[in-house]
C-alpha cells in the first residue's frame, strides 16, 4: 500500500539543525502565513469598521447613556428595548411607515423597472440615449434630489402646482401635507431608483436563452403568456437579487426623508421611519442608549427581511 | 504543485479575530487618550467652528489683524446650524482637541454642553475690567451663565420683528399694534384662492416654537411656571389657538412644513401681508435680487397681546471655548477680540446686532438699519424676555413636545385636548430632564 501525502512538502532535514532553534518554514507554512497576511488588512478593516461599531452599539443599547457617550452611565439591561417596543407614539408608527415606504416604493420600482427593461430589451434606434437618460437620476445625491423636488413641489411657488392649475386640476400641498408626504416621498424614490431596477433586470434579461421563448412562440403563446410563463420564471433569480438589494436600500432611506421633511420626519412625524427616528434620538435628543436599542432592533429587522426574501427566492429556484 | 486550497483553521481564525479585536480596542483607547493633556505645537492653528452667518463672514474678513497680534494662524470652519451641532456632538464625545473656539446657541446647547463638561469656565476671564462684562445686555448675559459659571459670551442677538407691507396697511391705519388687529388685518387682506396670504410664519413643529414664544409671552404664558409645565395653562392654550388660527385661516398651504427657509421667500416675493420672524433677516427683504418688496416692506414691534407686547431678546449665537482645547488662552483671546466693545460696535454699524449696551446706545451703530427697524429692535431689546424655548437639557425633545399643539392648531384640530396631552408629556419630560441635570 502506498500512502500519498498531498499538499505537504517533505521537510528539509538540513534545516533542523539550524542555529537559532527556529523550525524551518516549509512551503506550505509559508503559504498559509502569506494567506493570513493577505487577509489581515481586510479583516482588520472589517473589525474596525463593522464589528467594533456593532459591538459598541450593542453595548450602548444596554446602558442609559445620555448627553455624551463618554459620560458616566449605568447598565440597565434590556430596559431600552422594552421602552422602544412599548412606545406606541413614535416607535411603532415609525416601523409601520418604514414598511409602507419600503413595500410601496420597491413594488412600484420592480413593476416599472421590469416594464422598462422589457421595452429596452430589443435594440432600437436611439437606445443608447435612452439608457443614458435613465441613469441620470441615479447620479444625483439623494439630498440634492430632495431639495430639487422640494422646490418643484412647493405648494406656493413650485412649478408642479402651476402645471396642475394649467390643466385645470386643483393645487396640492404635496410635501407640505401630513397625509400626502409619505406617498409623495415614495414617488420621488420611485423616480430615482426605478432606473437601477431597470438596469439590473436588463442585465438579467440579456443572459436568458432565446430558444424557450421561440418555442413558446411556435406553440402559439401570445406576448403576455410568453412573458408570464417563460421569461418571468427564467428571470426569477435576477429578480430576487434585485429585490433584496433594493429592499435593503429602501429600508435604510434617510437622506431624502431628512432633506425634505427635516427632523422627526415632519410636523406630525408623517415621514418618520425607523432610520429618521434613530437619528433624532441620537442627534436631537442625545439619548444614545435608547437610540442604540432602536438601531439594534432595526438591524435585526433588516436581517429578518433579507432572510425571508432569500428563503423565498431559494424556494422558487428549487 | 501546491495551490491555496487550505481552509482557514478555526484556531488560527480565532487568533486573528482576537488580534483584530485587540487592535480595534487599542485604537479606540489610544483615540480616547489622545484627547487629553499635552500641549499644542507652536505652528498649530487656532481652530474656530462657526455658523455660516454674516457675523462669521465679517469676522473672517478681519481675522488677519488678530493673527498678527497673537502670532498664530486662525482656521475658521463655517457650517449650517445642524451640521455645527452634529460636529460638536461627534468631536466632543471623543474629547477632541481640534476645536478651540466654539460658536454655540446658548439657549439650545449650553445647558447640555455644561452638563457634559465641554465648555471651559470663563468666569475669571470675563471679570477683566477692560472686557467690561457688565456692558452686555442683561438678558443675553444671564443666558451665558450656567450654575454660576460664565460659559459663553454672546456675539449676535435676536428679537422678533413684524415685517409688513406698507402699501397694504396704509388704508387700514398703519401696522397692527395688537394681536387682535393683526388677526383682523390678516383676514381682511388674505386672498388665499388668488395666492395671496394675510400672514406667513413658521409652522414646523420644532422650528416654530422659538417664534411662537413671543405670542405665548404676550398672552401671559411661559413654557414653564415655577418649574412645572406651563403649556396646559389657559394662556398657553389661547396662544396656541391664536397662532394656529392665524396660519390656518390666513396662511399659505403646506405651512406645517415651513421653517425660516420656506416662510421668508413667500413674504419676500410679495405673497403675504405680514410676517413675524427674527430681526436679523431684514436684509433679505431689502435685496432686490431676491425680494420684490424692498420698496414696500415696513418694520414694526411685536404686537401686544392680552399681557402686552412681550417679545424675546436672546443671544442667538455666542462664543465658548472647548474644555479639551490645547490653546485655551489663545481661544479666549479670540473670544475677547471678537466680542470687544470696538468690534461689536463696528459689526453693528454693518447691520449685525450685537449684545453690548454701549453699541446699542451709540446712534452711529444703528445708522445702518432702516430707522423703523432700529426703533423696533431698541424697543424689543428693552422689553425682551431672555429665552425663546424651554430652558432644559434636551431642548430638541422639549420643542417637539411643545410644538405638538401648535401643529394641531394649524391643522384645524381642537387644541385644548392636544395641549392637555402635551402638557402631561412635558411634565413627565421635565421630571426626567431634572433627573439628568442632577446626575
Amino acid at each position: 500500500m502506498t500512502t500519498v501525502q498531498t499538499g505537504t512538502a517533505p521537510r528539509p532535514a538540513a534545516g533542523r539543525g539550524r542555529p537559532g532553534g527556529r523550525a524551518p518554514r516549509t512551503f506550505e507554512q509559508a503559504n498559509r502565513r502569506l494567506k493570513w497576511a493577505m487577509l489581515a488588512p481586510a479583516l482588520l478593516f472589517v473589525g474596525l469598521m463593522i464589528v467594533f461599531p456593532l459591538a459598541y452599539t450593542l453595548n450602548l443599547s444596554l446602558t442609559d447613556a445620555f448627553g455624551a457617550v463618554n459620560a458616566d452611565k449605568d447598565h440597565t439591561g434590556l430596559r431600552n428595548f422594552a421602552d422602544a417596543l412599548g412606545d406606541t407614539r413614535r416607535f411603532w408608527p415609525a416601523v409601520q411607515r418604514t414598511v409602507v415606504f419600503t413595500v410601496g416604493a420597491v413594488v412600484l420600482e420592480t413593476v416599472l423597472g421590469l416594464a422598462l427593461a422589457m421595452l429596452l430589451r430589443k435594440a432600437f434606434r436611439g437606445i443608447r440615449w435612452v439608457r443614458t437618460l435613465l441613469i441620470i437620476p441615479l447620479l444625483a445625491t439623494p439630498v440634492a434630489i430632495g431639495i430639487l423636488w422640494l422646490l418643484i413641489l412647493d405648494p406656493t411657488n413650485g412649478i408642479a402646482n402651476h402645471l396642475l392649475e394649467s390643466v385645470g386640476l386643483p393645487p396640492q400641498e404635496f410635501l407640505g401635507s401630513v397625509s400626502q408626504s409619505l406617498p409623495t416621498l415614495m414617488l420621488i424614490d420611485v423616480w430615482q431608483w426605478t432606473p437601477m431596477m431597470t438596469l439590473l433586470l436588463l442585465a438579467g434579461l440579456s443572459t436568458l436563452p432565446e430558444e424557450p421563448e421561440e418555442a413558446a412562440l411556435v406553440d402559439g403563446a401570445n406576448a403576455w403568456q410568453r412573458f408570464r410563463h417563460v421569461v418571468l420564471p427564467m428571470l426569477s433569480t435576477t429578480l430576487a437579487t434585485a429585490l433584496v438589494l433594493r429592499s435593503v436600500d429602501a429600508l435604510k432611506t434617510f437622506d431624502l426623508l431628512y432633506a425634505t421633511k427635516g427632523p422627526g420626519g415632519g410636523s406630525d412625524f408623517e415621514a418618520e421611519t425607523l432610520n429618521v427616528y434613530a437619528y433624532g434620538l441620537t442627534f436631537d435628543y442625545l439619548e444614545y442608549g435608547l437610540a442604540s436599542a432602536v438601531l439594534v432592533l432595526f438591524t435585526l429587522f433588516i436581517i429578518g427581511v433579507v432572510l425571508v426574501l432569500r428563503r423565498r427566492a431559494g424556494r422558487k429556484e428549487a | 504543485m501546491s495551490t491555496s486550497s487550505h481552509p482557514v483553521g478555526r484556531r488560527s481564525f480565532g487568533r486573528l479575530a482576537l488580534g483584530v479585536a485587540a487592535a480595534a480596542a487599542g485604537g479606540t483607547t489610544l483615540g480616547a487618550c489622545s484627547g487629553r493633556g499635552g500641549s499644542a505645537s507652536p505652528n498649530a492653528p487656532l481652530r474656530v467652528m462657526a455658523i455660516n452667518h454674516v457675523w462669521s463672514q465679517a469676522i473672517a474678513g478681519r481675522v488677519g489683524e488678530f493673527e498678527e497680534r497673537v502670532g498664530r494662524r486662525v482656521s475658521i470652519t463655517m457650517l449650517t446650524s445642524d451640521q455645527l451641532a452634529n460636529s460638536y456632538n461627534v468631536k466632543l464625545n471623543a474629547s477632541a482637541t481640534d476645536v478651540d473656539v466654539m460658536m454655540v446657541r446658548a439657549l439650545q446647547e449650553q445647558l447640555l454642553f455644561a452638563h457634559n463638561g465641554w465648555l471651559a469656565d470663563l468666569t475669571d476671564r470675563v471679570g477683566d475690567r477692560a472686557f467690561d462684562w457688565d456692558d452686555f445686555q442683561e438678558a443675553p448675559r444671564e443666558r451665558s451663565i450656567t450654575a454660576g459659571r460664565v460659559l459663553s459670551v454672546p456675539v449676535v442677538t435676536e428679537r422678533p420683528a413684524l415685517y409688513y407691507r406698507r402699501d397694504l396697511v396704509a388704508d387700514l391705519g398703519g401696522p397692527p399694534a395688537t394681536l387682535d388687529e393683526l388677526m383682523a388685518m390678516s383676514l381682511e387682506l388674505a386672498d388665499r384662492r388668488g395666492g395671496f396670504f394675510g400672514y406667513v410664519g413658521r409652522g414646523q413643529r420644532s422650528g416654530a416654537v422659538s417664534q411662537w414664544s413671543s405670542f405665548l409671552y404676550s398672552f401671559g404664558g411661559d413654557f414653564t411656571v415655577d418649574g412645572r409645565s406651563g403649556i396646559g395653562t389657559r394662556e398657553a392654550i389661547a396662544a396656541y389657538e391664536y397662532y394656529g388660527a392665524l396660519l390656518e385661516r390666513t396662511g399659505p398651504p403646506g405651512v406645517t412644513n415651513m421653517s425660516l427657509e420656506q416662510a421668508m421667500p413667500i413674504f419676500a416675493q410679495g405673497k403675504a401681508a405680514f410676517y413675524i420672524d427674527a430681526d436679523a433677516i431684514y436684509t433679505n427683504f431689502l435685496d432686490p435680487t431676491i425680494s420684490t418688496v424692498q420698496d414696500t416692506v415696513g418694520f414694526a414691534p411685536f404686537p401686544a397681546g392680552p399681557a402686552g407686547s412681550r417679545p424675546h431678546n436672546i443671544p442667538s449665537w455666542s462664543l465658548g471655548v472647548n474644555e479639551f482645547s490645547l490653546l485655551r488662552d489663545d481661544a479666549w483671546e479670540f473670544v475677547r477680540w471678537a466680542s470687544s466693545p470696538e468690534m461689536v460696535a463696528a459689526l453693528q454699524a454693518e447691520g449685525i446686532p450685537g449684545a453690548r449696551e454701549s453699541a446699542w446706545s451709540d446712534a452711529a451703530t444703528l445708522a445702518s438699519f432702516p430707522p423703523e427697524l432700529a426703533e423696533t429692535m431698541r424697543v424689543s431689546a428693552e422689553r425682551g424676555i431672555g429665552h425663546d424655548r424651554p430652558e432644559v437639557l434636551q431642548v430638541g425633545r422639549a420643542r417637539d413636545i411643545v410644538g405638538r399643539p401648535l401643529v394641531a392648531g394649524i391643522l384645524g384640530q381642537r387644541v385644548p385636548g392636544v395641549a392637555r396631552d402635551a402638557d402631561a408629556e412635558f411634565a413627565d419630560f421635565l421630571v426626567r430632564d431634572n433627573r439628568h441635570r442632577e446626575s
